[in-house]
């Protein structure tokens, strides 16, 4: 029976609790960072809100997928087969350089590139605010995932890992507010600093002189100077330059090469000569 | 004992969960409703007594987890308009729906501004305008939802 008089705490006592409740948890989460069992524990909580949310989008895809005609299959085929045949045809020739390097690196007592290991994710939830974006990928821990690891998609590098769960990992873009990454220009080696700017597809490059020799279109590659993204992928591209001589650094927009709204798999890398490893389920797909 | 409609209740905050989180199109994702605090505002200006601050407290850090900002962020956005929502309800509950759409607007608005300025104060964001555009879409979709919240209470009989 409900009696009229059995309300509990006041409105306002409420407030100040539940407030109490929040800085603490703020506190205790970023200053502390001793939350991260308790984000395990409710990100596996809210796995299935994850997985639901994407429902919609994987049924339409298996939909678009089962209407295709026996026509189109076949084109698409005869279009990757194609394409594998001239990837192939670019790959020994990248293999005959490889060693050519490696010879020459041999010769000049330089230390040795080590290739990658890699292993392909598939993105199960967006989360893009302004304050931070992110996305969740479907191997954790159990697949050897490890914090602060790169990931990239078919056309460059679009962030690292930023906390792991068993079977998911969250994924810190490089357009987020609180991410920067090393790069060098592709074309003359200038080495710039881009940090994310809350807005998905736009980077902004960092203490650029204004005498600097960067243009518009320049490609910006992974310098490798920072110790958590290997050298050598694309990231960027020079967008505008704007050399406002009142202000103390040129103002350098760059867009990432690939489409951070619309990833779908991604490609975790692992180098070589680390101590952590991936762990293949069933057979090996790097 | 379970009362009577929490399963509703439970259902309707996984639904806004769900669309909060749902992959969009860039163009569209800035205009994204604010699901689950339009969600959490109907129940608390139709059951203030069941639904109200701790409510908030649990959907805002349920909220955090998913959006992977620093918990407490958007539970602080949701404890604030919820107070006001809770404290003056029977006021709201006189509104027209246009009238009360407005006020969601700028409900929603100061959610979103605190969620801001705590971000400025744990990693000094920057200000981008795009983060303000629910506001409004918000308030667009409360003239929806609302008389569609208030059928589904009245269907299961959640009081």
């Amino acid at each position: 029976m409900k009696t009229l008089f059995v309300r509990g705490p006041s409105l306002l006592s409420r407030l100040v609790l539940a407030l109490a409740c929040s800085f603490l948890l703020m506190f205790i989460d970023h200053r502390l960072q001793a939350m991260q069992p308790v984000r395990l524990f409710l990100n596996s909580l809210v796995t299935p809100v994850q997985y639901l949310a994407i429902l919609p989008e994987q049924i339409l895809d298996n939909f678009s997928d089962s209407i295709k005609t026996q026509e189109q299959l076949a084109e698409e085929n005869e279009q990757l087969r194609q394409q594998l045949l001239k990837q192939q045809g670019q790959l020994q020739q990248f293999r005959l350089l490889a060693n050519e390097n490696k010879r020459l690196r041999e010769l000049l007592g330089s230390e040795q590139r080590v290739p990658n290991r890699r292993m392909v994710a598939e993105v199960i939830a967006v989360a893009s605010e302004p304050f931070s974006q992110q996305l969740v990928i479907n191997k954790g821990t159990l697949s050897g995932v490890y914090e602060g690891q790169a990931v990239l998609d078919n056309r460059g590098i679009i962030g690292q890992v930023q906390d792991v769960g068993s079977n998911t990992a969250r994924v810190l873009l490089i357009s987020d507010q609180s991410h920067a990454i090393p790069l060098r220009s592709e074309r003359n080696d200038i080495r710039v600093l881009a940090q994310g700017t809350g807005e998905i597809g736009r980077l902004q490059l960092m203490f650029v002189p204004h005498s600097s020799e960067l243009k518009e279109g320049d490609l910006l590659l992974s310098s490798g100077l920072g110790g958590v993204y290997p050298e050598g992928y694309p990231v960027a591209k020079i967008r505008k330059i704007n050399r406002d001589e009142s202000l103390p650094f040129a103002q350098v927009q760059a867009d990432p090469v690939s489409a951070l709204d619309r990833v779908r798999n991604v490609l975790l890398l692992w180098q070589n000569d680390d101590e952590r490893q991936p762990i293949y389920e069933d057979q090996p797909d790097g | 004992m379970v009362k009577q409609g929490a399963f509703t209740l439970i259902l309707s905050y996984l639904v806004a969960l769900v669309l909060m989180v749902m992959p969009m199109p860039g163009s569209f994702d800035i205009f994204r409703p604010d699901w689950v605090t339009l969600v959490l505002l109907y129940w608390v200006l139709a059951l203030p007594h069941r639904v109200n601050i701790g409510t908030a407290l649990v959907l805002g850090v349920l909220s955090d987890i998913l959006l992977g900002s620093v918990l407490g962020v958007h539970a602080l956005g949701m404890i604030v308009v919820t107070y006001f929502a809770a404290r003056h309800f029977q006021r709201i509950r006189n509104f027209s729906l246009p009238q009360q759409a407005i006020l969601i607007a700028f409900l929603i608005l100061l959610k979103r501004m605190l969620v801001f300025q705590a971000n400025v104060f744990i990693h000094d964001a920057e200000f981008t305008a795009n983060y303000f555009w629910p506001a409004l879409t918000s308030a667009l979709f409360w003239l929806w939802l609302f008389p569609l919240l208030r059928k589904i209470r009245r269907r299961f009989g959640v009081n």
